[in-house]
């Protein structure tokens, strides 16, 4: 017998119906994938089972009986645990804390040393070791999530939904989860798992369902369905994720990083002695494991850490003190990690969004004056260009799908044709036939003499697009390859610190 | 439109709410509520003059309001804005018993401007600067400023420079080119209302209109995106709250210029916290902060007719303004019985479905 049975589910927000007639059903034991484009309605749906939402028509069948959760403490009471895209944790709070907070009701003493021991226990059984005294806000993403899942679990969930969880995670990270996804499965709980990337659909799930525009339009076991015909089945047209890169004559240098050092907020060195440089017309492709110096790199760079040694130039200036402010106003763009933390202002609407960086600036200001008609035609443009739906310009962007929200911090800062985009995880979240539409946009970027700096921790992603490949291990640079002259072997080996210090066409 | 209603509905659920609740505490109390009601109302409407005071007690209300919700939309609490009234007020009236020679047309702007750069000096500046540079929470700051204006109000007017010749601790009157003149007869509602509503309306289109109240909200929603895109912060929020001591010492200006003349040494006006609960019924929006207050004012101001009339103690009106405060802090609890009906018919209708 299926354990949650969903029947001609609907919901609409005003004028946008998010889910119509949709339906699944999930048996115990399997993981159970959903497939779709941004704004497909996968959260949406999420977000029903779960308690966040109500829907407007059809019927939840979960675990012998029909559900109307009224708020999301039934659904977990009911055993439907759900790690959402956009975590739900507190970040003042420990992590022990946050697992077990809200489960003995208002009234119960928080009893620390338990909670912190049984939360250390749960978390190393099921394969996701955390350490329960830490504050959430002091961990990073990966990490947040495995609190998400073990807060799930600590509450006897019958059934998992993971919102794209590897949308955050680095391709270790992503083996681990599966690894734990497998036990659930043999303990004989399922899991519903929504990702855009078909190969992590094959890896890990038993039948696979496909929304398209709120609906569901196709279902079958996952062996018997081809990488085209669910691509087909999800955009409606085939996708070729074979991007051209032309010839572009790499020109004068743009970016110049010299001997730079950084320090984390922990004052621990992260970035140790780092040197490089990128041209016009070149993307300059950073790889590494997650944690080895590439944020505070960043950040080093577009202005928002302090450097503790060395400098950045821009061209021929030295900004190595330049404020933010400064750095945007000469041309840097920077397209960061966290969409909704540093990216967004989520209850202003996509057209205020679109003018974030340069809200003082004609067209989008005179003399001090908010010019909201330049903001609107701004942003119609973007919308249309940049296929950000739904298309309407005053919508809040917190309504907007992950992916769609992603769309949007990518416009804002593609738009502006900077000299210099530093571009970390810019497809995270986004749909195949969004991420062709955004790799067609860097190349033509970079056809236009702009340089671009990629982090990704995505290996595939450093290779299609990249020049030149820079890969960062423990804060150092430890090798620098053109691309098409190394092998997948010899970057994953450069990651792990196994080549050291090696220079190729610097 | 619709957009208009749902920001309103939520607000004057709490108001009605509020006055239901009152009139079953009253009619438990053998009260009769309708009559209480009707007094209340006859005293703060019942005739022009009564009407002028119930405007004239809504101005220092509705400036303090204003400067409350500059910061909120900010992400900052000013809960000292009480503090920021009397510095304002002193200043004023300061400035309004000296320079008896001065044209009015220089008088009352030099004291208005002097109450304002008090109040933002006071409750923006100095808690802002703490707020920027050691991190120290603006909400104990302008509390903490808040107290220590009010002392020095007590010393001015007790044994300090600001008190009059002789044994009543009270500071000169202001002089009659200082005065705001009064523009309804034998009431108290002055000139000071085409102040309050000037800046309404610049207040309104700062926040909406130019890119400075743009930024504004923006380190008000994320403070983190606004670093990210190259906004001050720290200078926003000193900013921020500056406007907001600005706006609530002018309405201790204001008040002193047009009612009051002088300060005695009563200082507790509470407009700084009835404030604080405008601000929040009408969510921060300028001109829902005009109708918040007046509706506050008219509690106040009708209150003492009703006792007079029918007996109920005019505390009761703060027994009102209490319920009011609860339900606006508790509007999520409205959104949530709201979810809760609706869903009730979603699932009827799923039922049918179901069967049939
Ligand atoms: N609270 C809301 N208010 C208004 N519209 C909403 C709201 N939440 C979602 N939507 C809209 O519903 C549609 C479906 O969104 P949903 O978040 O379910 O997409 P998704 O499939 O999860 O996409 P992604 O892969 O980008 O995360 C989108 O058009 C979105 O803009
Ligand atoms: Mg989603």
């Amino acid at each position: 017998m299926a354990l949650l049975e969903i029947a001609g589910l609907r919901k609409v927000f005003g004028q946008v119906v998010a889910n119509d007639h949709v339906d699944l059903t999930v048996m115990p034991g399997e993981t159970h994938a959903i497939l779709g484009e941004n704004g497909a309605g996968k959260s949406t749906l999420i977000k029903m089972i779960s308690g966040l939402y109500k829907p407007d028509a059809g019927t939840i069948l979960f675990d012998g009986a029909l559900r109307n959760f009224n708020n999301p403490r039934e659904a977990i009471v009911a055993g439907i645990g759900v790690v959402h895209q956009h975590f739900m944790l507190i970040p003042a709070l420990t992590v022990a804390e946050n697992v077990v907070l809200g489960i003995h009701g208002g009234w119960g003493r928080y009893d620390r040393k338990t909670a912190e021991e049984q939360v250390s226990k749960l978390s190393k059984e099921v394969g996701l070791p955390l350490d329960p005294t830490r504050k959430v806000e002091d961990l990073p993403v990966g990490m947040q999530q495995r609190v998400e899942i073990v807060k799930a679990l600590y509450r006897q969930a019958k059934l998992l939904v993971l919102d794209e969880p590897t949308a955050v995670l680095t391709p270790q990270e992503t083996e681990d989860l599966f690894e734990v996804v497998h036990h659930l499965n043999q303990d004989g709980i399922p899991v519903i798992f929504i990702s855009h990337k078909l190969d992590e659909v094959r890896a890990v799930a038993h039948k696979v369902t496909v929304m398209r525009a709120g609906k569901t339009v196709f279902e079958s076991p996952v062996g018997s369905a081809s990488a085209q015909q669910l691509a087909y089945w999800m955009v409606g047209r085939d996708i070729v994720l074979q991007t051209q890169r032309d010839v572009v004559q790499s020109g004068a240098t743009v970016l110049s990083v010299n001997d730079l050092t950084v320090f984390d907020d922990r004052h621990t060195k992260k970035v140790d002695n780092v040197s490089f440089a990128v041209k016009e017309g070149e993307i300059f492709g950073l790889a590494g494991v997650d944690g080895n110096g590439q944020t505070e790199l960043v950040e080093a760079i577009t202005g928002l850490r302090k450097l503790a040694h060395g400098s950045v130039y821009l061209q021929d200036k030295d900004i190595s003190r330049a404020s933010v402010a400064k750095r945007i106003e000469q041309g840097i763009a920077y397209i960061p990690q966290d969409r909704q933390r540093d990216g967004l202002v989520l209850p202003f609407s996509i057209a205020d969004n679109l003018q974030l960086r340069e809200v003082s600036k004609a067209p989008f200001s005179k003399g001090g004056w908010l010019q909201k008609r330049a903001a609107r035609k701004h942003a119609e443009q973007l919308v249309e260009e940049f296929d950000i739906r739904p298309r309407n310009v005053d919508l809040p962007v917190g309504d907007l799908s992950g992916g769609n929200q992603q769309k949007v911090i990518l416009a804002r800062e593609m738009a502006r044709r900077p000299m210099l985009l530093v571009a970390v995880q810019p497809t995270r979240g986004l749909d195949v036939g969004a991420i062709e539409g955004i790799h067609k946009h860097l190349l033509a970027l970079r056809s236009e003499g702009r340089s671009i700096l990629l982090v990704s921790l995505e290996l595939d992603e450093i290779l299609m697009l990249s020049d030149r490949i820079g890969v960062m291990h423990a804060g150092h640079l430890v090798a620098v390859y053109n691309n098409g002259e190394v092998s997948r072997e010899e970057l994953g080996l450069a990651m792990t610190g196994e080549i050291t210090a090696k220079e190729a066409g610097a | 439109m619709k957009r208009l209603w749902k920001a309103l509905s939520l607000p004057l659920y709490a108001v009605i709410t509020g006055l239901i609740l009152g009139a079953i505490i009253m009619a438990i109390a053998k009260y009769n509520p309708w009559s209480a009601y009707g007094s209340l109302l006859m005293g703060a409407f019942g005739n022009p003059i009564a009407i002028g005071n119930t405007v004239s007690g809504a101005i220092p209300l509705m400036l303090t309001a204003l400067g409350i919700a500059v910061a909120f939309r900010t992400g900052l609490f000013n809960i000292g804005a009480e503090g920021q009234y009397w510095v304002g007020a002193m200043a004023a009236v300061f400035i309004g018993y000296n320079f008896a020679s001065m044209p009015w047309y220089f008088h009352i702007p030099l004291a208005l401007i002097a109450a304002m750069v008090a109040g933002g000096l006071w409750g923006g500046v100095i808690p802002g600067l703490a707020k920027a540079w050691v991190g120290a929470h603006e909400v104990i700051t302008t509390m903490m400023m808040s107290y220590i204006a009010i002392l020095l109000a007590h010393y001015m007017v007790e044994k300090g420079p600001m008190m009059q010749q002789g044994f009543v601790p009270q500071s000169p009157p202001i002089t009659s080119s200082a005065t705001l003149p009064t523009i309804l007869t034998n009431s108290n509602l002055s000139a000071g209302l085409y102040i309050a509503l000037a800046a309404v309306v610049v207040v309104h289109i700062l926040l909406f209109y130019t890119s400075f109240g743009y930024k504004l909200r923006a380190v008000g929603y994320n403070a983190f995106a606004a670093r990210y895109s190259g906004l001050p912060v720290a200078l926003y929020t000193v900013l921020s709250l500056g406007i907001s001591g600005v706006l609530a010492g002018l309405a201790g200006g204001v008040q002193f210029l047009g009612v009051d003349y002088q300060l005695t040494d009563t200082f507790q006006s509470g407009y700084g916290y009835t404030a604080i609960v405008v601000a929040l019924l009408a969510r921060n929006n300028p001109l829902g902060i005009v109708l918040a207050s007046i509706f506050f004012s008219a509690l106040s101001s009708g209150s003492q007719m009703m006792q007079i009339t029918s007996g109920v103690s005019a505390n009761m009106t703060d027994v009102i303004t209490g319920i009011i405060i609860f339900f606006v802090a508790a509007d999520r609890l409205y959104a949530y019985i709201l979810r809760t009906f609706r869903k009730k018919q979603v699932i009827a209708v799923a039922r049918k479905e179901v069967q049939g």
